[in-house]
């Protein structure tokens, strides 16, 4: 499955056909900082994401001057 | 994954939370924090008018969108800093917001205003960017407030923001600081304006699915200058903090909000001035930002 990184976007290619949680560990990054998107949905940690599935995994921290 | 108000799928778990909605709920459960956080500290009326400083953010841009939902009469105010593409892409993403929703939006440039852009301000002060930066939206802020006649600013900062502003406090033990971390600061001074945080009692994931789930058109590229910012390596910290215990960063702002900041409050005793040049509100004679163009001017 084909996953998009952002800042700088870039995309990798990892096994589907498992949890949203395992792939996020796979790529070392916490649940809680980045939003899972699949097509228009936001996709929750548990569901099972498919060897041609697409995912995002769109950051959420904004930063600098307070 | 269900939800926990009507058993239906989940969009979205708050593991903060203990919970998990779905879309509606969510974005009901989203507003409810806002309205909570307004009425809670007063921060402003319903007939008042409201100048909400947006930045072409998730956050700026979830705030005016709930507050235009709930029927605030705003105005936006986007400050152009200058720094680049990301300038120009930001603002185009506030005007575009604006008109679709047929609200005034006011745009004021910093270069107009200091003498330069914020990356020139970088060169010549040779300070990180995002204390020029910080300096020139506090200010610009106000002043545009008061030109319009417009008694609160609300800002788009969250639970994110306010925990790591405190972290980066208590690290240096600012105590100066402290006092004035608060959702709602009143207006202590005529040419003050109240300043409001409605968005404090939701996480930047929160916000950011908020902005998702409403269509909201943001910019998702980071400031060029935020790498390496001390504010985002706060924050990474606390992100380990909250996946081992969910509820932390809640738990550090909230538990300083409720039991520290009425003894840092009490222990200020601030004197306000006017600025000799601007007349705008300092401790001093003259003030930072007055300072700061003067710097500006001298190198440019």
């Amino acid at each position: 499955m084909k996953v998009v990184l952002r800042n700088p976007r870039r995309e990798v290619e990892v096994a589907g056909n498992r949890r949203v949680k395992e792939v996020l560990r796979e790529l070392d990054i916490l649940p809680e900082t980045v939003l899972v998107i699949r097509g228009d949905d936001l996709v929750t940690a548990d569901q099972v994401v498919s060897d041609g599935d697409t995912i995002e995994l769109r950051p959420v921290m904004s930063g600098g001057a307070p | 994954m269900k939800c926990r108000k009507c058993g239906g799928a989940a969009a979205i778990e708050l593991r903060r939370h203990n919970a998990a909605f779905c879309t509606a709920d969510f974005l009901e459960f989203f507003r409810n924090q806002v309205r909570e956080a307004i009425r809670r500290h007063r921060m402003f009326a319903r007939d008042e008018p409201v100048l909400v400083a947006v930045s072409g953010g998730k956050d700026s841009l979830a705030l005016w969108d709930v507050l235009i939902e709930d029927g605030y009469r705003t105005t936006g105010l986007y400050l152009d800093l200058g720094i680049f593409d990301y300038s120009v892409e930001s603002k185009a993403k506030c005007e575009a917001f604006a008109e679709a929703r047929g609200v005034p939006l006011l745009v004021r440039r910093v270069a107009d205003e200091v003498g330069a852009p914020v990356p020139v301000i970088k060169q010549v002060t040779r300070r990180p960017p995002c204390s020029g930066c910080g300096l020139s939206k506090r200010y610009l802020l106000n002043r545009a407030a008061l030109d319009e006649g417009l008694p609160v600013v609300a800002t788009g900062h969250n639970l994110d923001d306010e925990a790591a502003t405190l972290f980066g406090s208590v690290m240096h033990w600012q105590t100066d600081a402290l006092p004035r971390q608060s959702p709602a600061l009143p207006s202590t001074h005529p040419k003050l304006v109240r300043r409001v945080k409605p968005l404090y009692r939701l996480s930047e994931r929160e916000t950011a699915a908020y902005a998702f789930l409403r269509r909201i058109d943001y910019i998702v590229e980071e400031c060029p200058f935020a790498k390496g910012a001390t504010s985002i390596a706060h924050k990474q910290i606390l992100d380990r903090m909250e996946d081992a215990s969910p509820g932390a960063k809640h738990n550090f702002l909230f538990g300083f909000l409720e039991k520290a900041r009425p003894a840092f409050e009490r222990a200020e005793a601030v004197t306000l001035n006017e600025c000799a040049r601007c007349g705008q509100v300092t401790t001093g004679t003259l003030c930072a930002f007055c300072k700061l163009a003067d710097q500006v001017k001298r190198s440019v």
